[in-house]
């Protein structure tokens, strides 16, 4: 599922757990990804930092797939936040 | 009236079941899968496979590689030894790449200053190396069976290959059985 929130939202939001995946490459924020969200309870936020532009397409079509949310990525300086919510 | 009415339904009701049995099966017969024959021993064909395959597995699809032929390169041990081969296996393990260090790419090799060159750029950008991506494989429960024909053509043993987990070997019916199963299926 698709959720975007806005980026006044997303700055707010509380996160559960940060992941950064700055120092790899594809597959590797998606992999760090996969790895981390058994650790968070459900319905709990989860941030990937990723220098990898794919990233943020390819956390939105893994959280179609899985059925989490997926509620929208900020660009900060030379990286992507990218937002989701464990189903 | 009646009798017609009750013999239509009925047969509405059989061409149902026909029907609910054809949905079951088709809903069945594609899984959440991917198969990947790995035949060619390419540097960057086996790195595709690889990402491709690590890739799914983050995406908690199940993949299932076949190698064979020129895929066993890169399931060769460099520390391991087999003892006991003819001369043609011998020529076979001299002539071909022991394991994923030695491989080379389809294009651009450049005499063995491709591989070097690609190696330290994907070091650079923070890409898995092909051994890290095997390790991480292994972690993901990406299967690998590995062909036995090839095996005997080539003359390679078990004992030289790679400590994967749960490393199977099987023949071609194996992947075809499993490929019929998978929604996705590629040929590297």
């Amino acid at each position: 599922m698709i959720f975007i929130m806005t980026n006044e939202e997303l700055v707010k939001v509380s996160v559960a757990k940060t992941i950064d995946a700055r120092g790899t490459a594809c597959p590797g924020p998606l992999l760090e990804a996969k790895k981390a969200i058994g650790t968070i309870g459900s319905g709990e936020v989860m941030e990937i930092f990723s220098a990898d532009e794919g990233t943020k397409v390819d956390i939105p079509k893994w959280c179609t797939k899985q059925g989490h949310e997926y509620l929208g990525t900020l660009e900060e300086n030379g990286y992507y936040k990218v937002y989701m919510k464990k189903k | 009236m009646e009798d017609n009415l009750n013999t239509e339904i009925q047969k509405l009701q059989a061409e149902i079941e026909n029907l609910k049995e054809k949905i079951g099966s088709l809903e069945n017969s594609r899984k959440d899968q991917l198969s990947i024959a790995v035949v060619s021993g390419d540097l960057d064909k086996v790195l595709a496979a690889m990402i491709m395959s690590v890739a799914a597995a983050a995406m908690d699809t199940q993949v299932k590689l076949f190698f064979s032929f020129w895929g066993l390169s890169a399931l060769r041990d460099p520390h391991k030894k087999a003892r006991g081969k003819d001369f043609i296996s011998k020529m076979f393990g001299v002539m071909l790449p022991k394991g994923t260090s030695k491989l080379s790419l389809s294009h651009l090799n450049m005499v063995g200053m491709g591989p070097k060159m690609i190696k330290a750029l994907m070091k650079k950008q923070n890409v898995l190396s092909l051994e890290q991506m095997f390790k991480e494989a292994g972690e993901l429960g990406i299967e690998i069976v590995v062909c036995e024909m090839s095996m005997g053509l080539m003359g390679f043993k078990k004992e030289e290959l790679i400590d994967y987990p749960n490393l199977k070997y099987a023949g071609a019916a194996t992947f075809i059985a499993d490929a019929g199963e998978s929604s996705i299926q590629l040929f590297i």
